[in-house]
């Protein structure tokens, strides 16, 4: 199997410091090695797309980068800070960190523009009235104003998904982390998440993609990354990786999902 | 039935000395066991180990000994309390292992992406128990809590053995009394009870209705 893991030269993104890099990560769940010598710097206003088969540790490499995974070993920095292991400072850089999960989790118990709210009131002492217009001026923004007061059971899941990135744009996050977000929906659901996600790639937010949806990727990415067996495979702007993947594991890859 | 009538004052006084050892006790062991589920699953292990601790003795120990213990061996090591307060405490302490038990597995009902969802948002251990995990985690426990409460209730009987003058204890001096019209006495007693009991079982039912919500 060809191994590529240095990134492929690219414009103006190679110069630029990075917002978030990750160093010598390593990754075991038990005996399975599932992030092996992660390398991956992400420049502020890129998007990177994570691909890779099930398994091959994508959503796991996701997870990381505000520690809902732990890592062995290596390094992770976001905007130049080492992220920390516990306590207030790994809070207050998660909160610097939004994340969108496959299953939406939203606050089951709280309406529509609590969810949005709950966290700039009690994290960053945001003053309420101030959170609720910011909130709605999210909720705007995703489409969903119109559902503020609903319980989040009462929405459909391309609905929960868009308040879900809403309720982490409230944050003002550096970085937005998408862990599988369109996997758990309802395909005529998809492209609502997917177009919200387009329109935000569009002003300037660093994103972090892992998914299924080629056509995102092949549209909104800088770069992609694919992955396979705790490895990132290969590293290349959208164009090369779908027209020329340079690994075999990644022509594989392809020619399976290109293919119907 | 004459007698239980003509000491309607007595055991309205034992009923309501019962409903306090009950309603105190169980507001404390709420407030301690609720405290002790959220230590169980702190990040921080000594704090898990003495809430396990904590739980696994007070659980597992005879209600008598809890009582013994406030009631005699406390004063002996220079801290004493009127029999009552005794067994407040001793009813708070033994009731609130059980309230722990009820209120962590309301905790682990609760999805663990509630909980990932508010640490990814930059809370604190203490934010995300208190205002993701615990909310949504009383409404799966309301129905183990009353039966804790039912069973508190019921066990502020023992006090009745530790010289506190509630139900239990004045039935045994009323039958003790009218040793001819123990049936009545004691079926009169034992619908006090029923009177505290019952409801908390309707209270538990509607509450459960009003947290019904999708998830």
């Amino acid at each position: 199997m060809t191994q590529i893991t240095q990134p492929a030269p690219e414009g103006s993104a190679a110069t630029a410091p990075a917002l978030l890099s990750l160093h010598g990560v390593q990754k075991h769940f038990g005996d399975l090695h599932v992030l092996r010598d992660i390398e991956l710097e992400v420049t502020a206003g890129e998007v990177v797309v994570v691909l890779g088969p099930s398994g091959s540790g994508k959503s796991t490499l996701c997870r990381t980068i505000n520690r809902l995974e732990t890592i062995d070993e290596g390094e992770i920095r976001i905007d130049g800070e080492l992220l920390p292991t516990s306590g207030p400072g790994l809070a207050r850089l998660r909160s610097e960190v939004g994340m969108v999960f496959q299953s939406f989790n939203l606050f089951a118990h709280k309406s529509v523009l609590d969810n949005v709210t709950v966290a700039p009131i009690k994290v960053k002492k945001v003053p309420r009235a101030q959170a609720e217009r910011e909130g709605r001026e999210l909720l705007e923004r995703v489409g969903v104003a119109d559902q503020a007061d609903k319980l989040p059971a009462q929405l459909s899941g391309g609905q929960q998904q868009r308040v879900a990135i809403a309720r982490s744009l409230a944050m003002k996050p550096k970085v937005m982390l998408f862990d599988e977000p369109t996997s758990a929906l309802d395909p005529e659901m998809i492209n609502e998440v997917i177009t919200v996600m387009t329109d935000l790639a569009k002003s300037g937010m660093t994103m972090v993609v892992v998914t299924h949806e080629m056509g995102f990727a092949r549209r909104t990415a800088d770069r992609v990354v694919f992955m396979d067996a705790g490895r990132i495979v290969e590293i290349q702007p959208p164009e090369q990786f779908f027209t020329a993947p340079r690994s075999e594991r990644a022509q594989d890859f392809l020619s399976k999902i290109l293919d119907h | 039935m004459d007698h239980l009538f003509e000491q309607r004052s007595a055991i309205w006084d034992a009923f309501l000395t019962t409903l306090s050892l009950a309603g105190i006790s169980g507001l404390l062991a709420l407030v301690l066991g609720t405290v002790l589920a959220g230590m169980r699953v702190s990040p921080f292990l000594p704090l898990r180990i003495i809430a396990t601790g904590y739980t696994e003795f007070l659980r597992n120990t005879p209600l008598t000994i809890v009582f013994f213990f406030y009631v005699f061996v406390t004063p002996s090591m220079g801290f004493s309390f009127s029999y009552k307060v005794a067994a407040v405490i001793a009813l708070t302490c033994y009731t609130a292992a059980f309230v722990a038990e009820a209120v962590r597995s309301g905790i682990n009902s609760v999805a663990p992406g509630q909980a990932e969802a508010a640490r990814s948002l930059g809370m604190s251990f203490g934010q995300n128990l208190g205002l993701v995990v615990l909310p949504q985690a009383f409404r799966t426990a309301i129905p183990p809590l009353i039966s804790v409460f039912i069973a508190l209730v019921k066990n502020t009987s023992v006090a009745g053995a530790f010289s506190v003058l509630e139900l239990f204890a004045l039935s045994k001096r009323l039958t003790n009394a009218y040793s001819a019209d123990v049936i009545t006495i004691l079926i009169g007693i034992a619908l006090c009870y029923l009177v505290i009991c019952i409801p908390l079982g309707r209270v538990a039912a509607a509450l459960e209705r009003k947290a019904v919500f999708g998830r």
